[in-house]
């Protein structure tokens, strides 16, 4: 038999894993009906209690998106989505403002304890610090260790709470880096979003601890759209990471969030992304739909924004994580690491635009695909005729397993100033039968061997992770894994 | 240890191995000797388990057990090691990680306790330095930008580290220079004991200069023509293979 057919024989299951988050949540919601019109869009501002300036951003994005089309251009291939059957808010019933973790409803908490997130400072404090914004659907359900960042002065709470407490700080920001009218989905993300976190790290503070917000859908037939703005003034220094996991459905589910990072003069942003949404089954049944747009600019000289993403979930996958290098000598990075199995479909990169002087940007992006997964890098390098000394490097290496699965490469480049230095490698490579049984005739099992090889080929992105996610990671590659030989 | 018996094995349809019986005894060294197609990389590779050589006939017992019943990692736990005569490059592993990963599957299958970082650490270190690899090797991915002698070296290195019962040492000398070879050979006789055997697989006489064996099987057309003492490989040597060959033909 043919060495490559057997191998591909043994990683066809790949993705045929066990999707331990898939359970739902048994919990009294108040949930729009489906449809979308600027009634809904006032409705959900009315729950919100928002300001009028921020329905008339809704609205004005509202209108703008009802002029747009979905775009067409990226290497994905699925039903056209019914904006009208969606609902677009649905949050558990509670009592109103809740003082502390005692109010939270036990089912909640429950649901954050079995997802394995610390919700209890107390608990948390044995353990790495990390304060958590917990997102349940439509809204925040809580967000630990406020007080603590409080006295750094550092502000870390859901969007709705930062709309009402800081005001003007979320007028001056909100949209700033990614306009209402941005792109299709930035443009419906605008209209509706219902709830994120907001992070504003002052003047010349280093954020304590790792900042997180943990994403869950649970309701059905319901949208997530969230939206984040992390703010890092001058000399300041924040790391942030999100999660996001979903019920196991036969529907798909949208989630159309908006991210924007700001970086004033000398500060550094780092963002990292565990994604597991629910993939849909292996015959491609269900799963979320992932349309998001990320974007962060270094407004100030000397500033950074490194995105590090781990995406092993969603049925599809559209996001481009991406950096304005505004400032001079400013830094913009993106490390990725996406796996596609079953039917899976990725189409994810990132845009990094050279604006000021001597700014230099890394792309490490890493696709393995198996089973009929279709994994695409799109990624754009954009040198503007004052960028004088940019540099990129960017590195796209795809793995394959199986012969059912795609890797494909998109890199665009467009350089209008010639002191620019760009440079672009890609490799393909497949696991081999050979590699295989060298491992196993040192004694490691096939998938001990099949996870070591992952693992290896994912090092330079897993080593961008903050330590305890870097694990977190390489367990959720292993899971995802699992099954992989047989 | 291992006991063939008229084993028999094709790949694709083709039959390579016609019949073959060989009885290793612990504490032994045998050398299997033969020209090119002969089937010598073919009985290493069946012994070790590969997929792609389907065994017809015959039985092999290693330690008391149906050998060809076992998945390859099971063979490998239970102490065969086979030298590759083409070791792998695995990419973004590193040789240490793997090495570990690897010593502390077997230690776990005999009983023993894993090693943590330093203590594992110190062990391959002083296992590298007996076998003449530079460090460094031990960091780079497994056998990526080796060359052939660092690549060979690196498979005695993990010979010695396993202290396999049974190692099957596929032409670990092609592609040597003659120093490269004697620190094989030297990583090969400090592994020599009572409770340990040796099957070394080789196209030419001059690595049995260095690895004495304690006999030599000559492989033709996927069978034993004859078998011998060390002085065997010497009339080989001598003589060449086409002398054997027609000796078998006319005998």
């Amino acid at each position: 038999m043919n060495e490559q057919i057997h191998a591909d024989k043994e990683l066809a299951s790949l993705a045929q894993r066990e999707y331990k988050e898939g359970f739902v949540t048994d919990i009294d919601a108040d949930t729009l009906p489906p449809g979308l019109d600027e009634d809904v869009i006032r409705t959900i501002s009315r729950k919100k209690e928002e300001p009028e300036f921020l329905l008339e951003w809704r609205l004005d994005a509202y209108r703008r998106w009802l002029d747009m089309e979905e775009p067409g251009w990226p290497h994905l291939h699925y039903p056209k989505i019914d904006f009208q059957q969606i609902s677009y808010f649905s949050a558990p019933k509670q009592k109103k403002l809740l003082d502390s973790l005692d109010e939270v409803d036990p089912k909640l908490l429950e649901t954050y304890e079995k997802l394995g997130i610390p919700l209890d400072e107390q608990k948390a404090l044995a353990g790495v610090k990390v304060a958590v914004d917990a997102v349940f659907d439509s809204v925040s359900v809580v967000t630990t260790f406020k007080e603590t960042l409080a006295e750094a002065g550092v502000i870390f709470c859901p969007l709705s709470e930062a709309v009402k407490e800081h005001p003007d700080l979320v007028q001056k920001y909100l949209g700033s880096v990614v306009p209402a009218g941005d792109n299709y989905y930035a443009a419906l993300n605008s209209a509706v979003f219902s709830e994120g976190s907001f992070v504003y790290v002052p003047k010349g503070v280093r954020c304590p601890m790792e900042l997180s917000t943990y994403f869950r859908i649970n309701a059905m037939n319901t949208g997530q759209f969230e939206r984040t703005l992390i703010v890092a003034d001058e000399d300041s220094y924040v790391s942030y990471l999100e999660g996001c996991t979903a019920p196991m459905r036969d529907e798909n589910q949208l989630h159309a969030a908006v991210v924007e990072l700001v970086a004033m003069k000398g500060a550094e942003i780092k963002y990292s992304t565990v994604q597991n949404w629910y993939p849909g089954d292996e015959e491609g049944k269900g799963g979320i739909y992932n349309f998001v747009t990320k974007r962060g600019i270094c407004k100030g000289g000397g500033s950074k924004i490194s995105w590090t993403q781990v995406e092993t979930g969603s049925a599809i996958t559209w996001k481009y994580p991406s950096v304005v290098l505004e400032g001079d000598n400013s830094i913009g990075e993106f490390y990725s690491v996406a796996l596609t199995g079953n039917y899976q479909q990725a189409d994810t990169g990132t845009k990094m635009v050279h604006i000021g002087k001597n700014a230099t940007s890394t792309i490490i992006s890493k696709g393995i695909s198996a089973g009929h997964g279709q994994n695409s890098y799109r990624g754009l390098v954009k040198v503007l005729k004052g960028a004088d000394n940019a540099r990129n490097y960017s590195q796209c290496d795809s793995l394959l397993m199986g012969d059912k699965c795609g890797a494909h490469t998109f890199p665009y480049m467009e350089v209008k100033n010639p002191s620019a230095v760009v440079e672009h490698e890609a490799t393909t490579s497949k696991i081999s039968e050979d590699q295989l049984f060298y491992c196993r005739q040192r004694g490691l099992s096939e998938e001990d061997a099949v996870s070591m090889i992952v693992n290896g080929f994912c090092k330079e992105v897993f080593k961008e992770l903050p330590m305890e996610f870097a694990v977190e990671a390489q367990k959720l590659l292993g899971i995802s894994l699992e099954g992989a030989v047989g | 240890m291992l006991t063939i018996e008229n084993l028999r094995a094709s790949v694709e349809g083709k039959e390579i191995l016609n019949g073959i019986s060989l009885e290793v005894q612990a504490g032994e060294v045998h050398a299997v000797m033969g020209p090119n197609g002969s089937g010598k990389s073919t009985l290493a590779n069946v012994l070790a388990g590969r997929d792609e050589y389907e065994v017809t006939g015959g039985t092999v017992r290693f330690k008391g057990q149906d050998l060809l019943d076992l998945e390859p990692e099971i063979r490998a736990r239970e102490g065969l090691f086979l030298a590759f005569q083409y070791p792998v490059e695995i990419p973004g592993v590193s040789n240490v990680h793997m090495l570990k990963a690897a010593l502390n599957t077997l230690r776990k299958h005999r009983g023993e306790e894993e090693l943590d970082a330093v203590s594992f650490l110190r062990l391959v270190k002083e296992k590298a330095a007996l076998v003449g690899m530079k460090q460094e090797f031990l960091y780079r991915s497994v056998n990526q930008g080796f060359s052939g002698g660092e690549k060979k070296r690196n498979e005695i290195l993990q010979m010695s580290l396993f202290e396999p019962s049974l190692s099957v040492l596929d032409e670990t000398d092609s592609g040597l220079d003659i120093d490269a070879l004697k620190i094989v050979a030297e990583g090969v006789n400090s592994l020599r004991s009572p409770d340990r055997a040796m099957l070394v697989v080789t196209h030419y006489q001059r690595l049995l200069e260095y690895i004495v064996p304690d006999y030599v099987h000559v492989l033709a057309h996927g069978r034993i023509i004859r078998s011998g003492g060390k002085e065997l490989a010497h009339e080989l040597e001598d003589r060449g293979y086409g002398w054997i060959e027609q000796h078998a033909r006319t005998a």
